[in-house]
């Protein structure tokens, strides 16, 4: 319904761009929603780009998917129970990212197995849509996200899950980096795999929780894949990696809301667009960069 | 040489009720290269996971470097069994050695930067992977690969060195050099080295003892008392053939048949 409200608003007042760059900058923030917005996305960018070059050295892109669809269910079904989405997906993802994780190794190449589960949790969170009805928005925010219709306090909220993941991160850091890239060699140095596993996919939940708000659960791979995916293309160095990573999510996320400010489209569509066309461009452009030999000085003998 | 690298009594190995093999008794001295051989699933590596204190003896004794075997020993440099590395992994030769470091460690690496750096250098350079140590480890050949799975198994000045079939995905001129490597390294650092390999071939010039996984039993040996035609039939319970050439190398026939019909 908030979001229905917000919508005419923006409708009715038609910003246009001007010639005037602090205009049309003081005129983005002029909305209270915006504000929030940028907040919001803003941590959400950070954390799920921090989050994804794990995802992607860990080639766990699909269990980052499964997890937001399975967190569909968990969210529709607390909104059936009158309870806020956000802990029913939180929920759903936690258990579901911790089962996944304690699988570890045994889950390797099981995609039919997560497949034939995701689509039957999908079918749940239909379910919970039709006994709850009259609430097709609530799904709709879900499935694609709702970033303007973001309180102040969600953007607290918001805030302190994205503080709580990125330290998570930080302190597994370099076993977790080792398990990524060598799960016997880290296990032999002492590294307790299994439940580093568990820890990743706990903290993989929290960040999904997070950029489903942003994106929605159907488009989360354009934050927390997308930008890490580009990134490991230009750089092998893992801190410069992440860092590539955040800023790629950052300014997805910047221009997607700023686009879509000033235009009558989501700004889900947006975001997953810019994503896309930077990583087709980014993977076309690939052949030419060899030729030429410019391969980002990031991953080249000189920086040291 | 001075007090065994690695001394097992009756040492039984088996995951739950399965006994993988029993009552193997040996000692490898410290500073000998030894190369374990076996059919596929006879539990090689499944003797290298027990030294390693991955999976406790279901029954015996088994002391490593003095003490019983434990979890992350800094005492013990470990090359894992893999194929290659996925051609996507997009982290620097270097980086995954400096994992060696303190990879196991929590957090971020805050301090000891240097030192880190230093130490990782080093052990590149001691394998000489210099040249490529900074290129992405899954552009990399199977050769360079290997060298840099060997430079991180050096760092922190290890005893023992356990490498799980490090010669299988290499050409045959690649585990010439690759053998002559550990060779020279192991020497010059007066490491123990236990080698699982499929081939003894390349190795025979340089191992000191043969340990045989075959048959649920262990048997170890210099090469030229296991590696006859009577100890190797014995062994396998298959008919082995050994052969010598003009120039006193051994040569093992029949075991090919042996490796791709595992009955262990």
């Amino acid at each position: 319904m908030r979001e229905l409200a917000i919508f005419i608003t923006v409708t009715n007042t038609s910003p246009s761009l001007s010639w005037n760059l602090f205009d049309d900058i003081a005129s983005l923030f002029h909305y209270e929603f915006m504000v929030h917005a940028f907040q919001a996305g803003t941590i959400v960018a950070i954390v799920a780009g921090a989050i994804g070059y794990f995802v992607v050295l860990r080639a766990s892109a699909f269990a980052a998917h499964a997890l937001s669809h399975i967190g569909f269910a968990g969210a529709t079904g607390a909104v059936v129970l009158g309870i806020s989405p956000v802990f029913g997906l939180l929920a759903f993802t936690l258990a579901s990212g911790v089962t996944i994780g304690a699988l570890g190794n045994r889950l390797r190449g099981r995609d039919v197995t997560i497949g034939i589960v995701l689509a039957w949790t999908l079918g749940l969170g239909v379910l919970f849509i039709s006994l709850y009805r009259g609430y097709a928005t609530e799904a709709y925010a879900l499935l694609f996200g709702e970033i303007l219709g973001i309180s102040a306090t969600d953007v607290a909220i918001t805030l302190v899950a994205g503080v709580v993941t990125v330290g998570a991160l930080i302190a597994v850091y370099r076993p977790l980096l080792f398990s990524s890239v060598d799960d016997d060699l880290a296990s032999a140095k002492g590294v307790p795999v299994t439940a580093l596993s568990i820890v990743f996919m706990a903290i993989l939940a929290v960040a999904v929780t997070e950029a489903v708000q942003v994106v929605g659960v159907l488009l989360i791979f354009a934050l927390i894949v997308t930008p890490a995916a580009i990134a490991v293309r230009f750089t092998s160095r893992p801190m410069v990696a992440i860092v590539t990573g955040i800023g790629l999510a950052l300014a997805f996320t910047w221009a997607g809301l700023t686009i879509a400010y000033y235009s009558p489209h989501p700004v889900s569509f947006f975001i997953t667009s810019l994503a896309f066309a930077v990583y087709v461009a980014v993977r076309l452009s690939e052949p030419i960069r060899r030729r030429i030999g410019v391969r980002w000085a990031l991953s080249s003998t000189t920086a040291g | 040489m001075t007090d065994p690298a690695i001394i097992a009594r009756d040492l039984t190995a088996s995951y739950g009720a399965r006994a993988i093999w029993s009552a193997g008794t040996f000692m490898i001295p410290s500073g000998s290269f030894t190369a374990i051989l076996g059919p596929n699933g006879a539990g090689k590596s499944t003797l290298i996971r027990m030294i390693l204190g991955q999976l406790p003896p279901a029954a015996g004794g088994l002391e490593v470097l003095g003490r019983p075997p434990r979890r992350g020993n800094s005492d013990i440099g470990y090359v894992p069994q893999r194929t290659v590395f996925d051609p996507e992994l997009s982290i620097r030769g270097r980086d995954f050695v400096g994992l060696a470091v303190d990879g196991h460690r929590w957090g971020m690496r805050l301090t000891g930067r240097t030192k880190a750096a230093a130490d990782t250098s080093a052990s590149i350079d001691a394998v000489g992977a210099r040249d490529y140590a900074d290129r992405p480890l899954g552009s990399l050949s199977g050769g360079e690969q290997q060298r840099l799975l060997l430079a991180q198994a050096l760092v922190g000045q290890p005893r023992l060195l356990l490498m799980d079939e490090p010669l299988s995905h290499l050409d045959v001129r690649n585990q010439g050099a690759m053998v002559q490597l550990i060779t020279d390294v192991a020497r010059e650092r007066r490491l123990t080295v236990l080698l699982i390999a499929h081939d003894v071939n390349p190795l025979l010039p340089h191992i000191d003892l043969v340990l045989y996984v075959a048959n649920g039993r262990l048997a170890i040996g210099r090469p030229q008392d296991i590696i006859t035609s009577q100890r190797l039939t014995e062994i396998y319970s298959s008919p082995v053939e050994v052969l010598t050439d003009s120039r006193g190398r051994l040569f093992v026939v029949g075991l090919e048949e042996e490796v791709s019909h595992p009955h262990a």
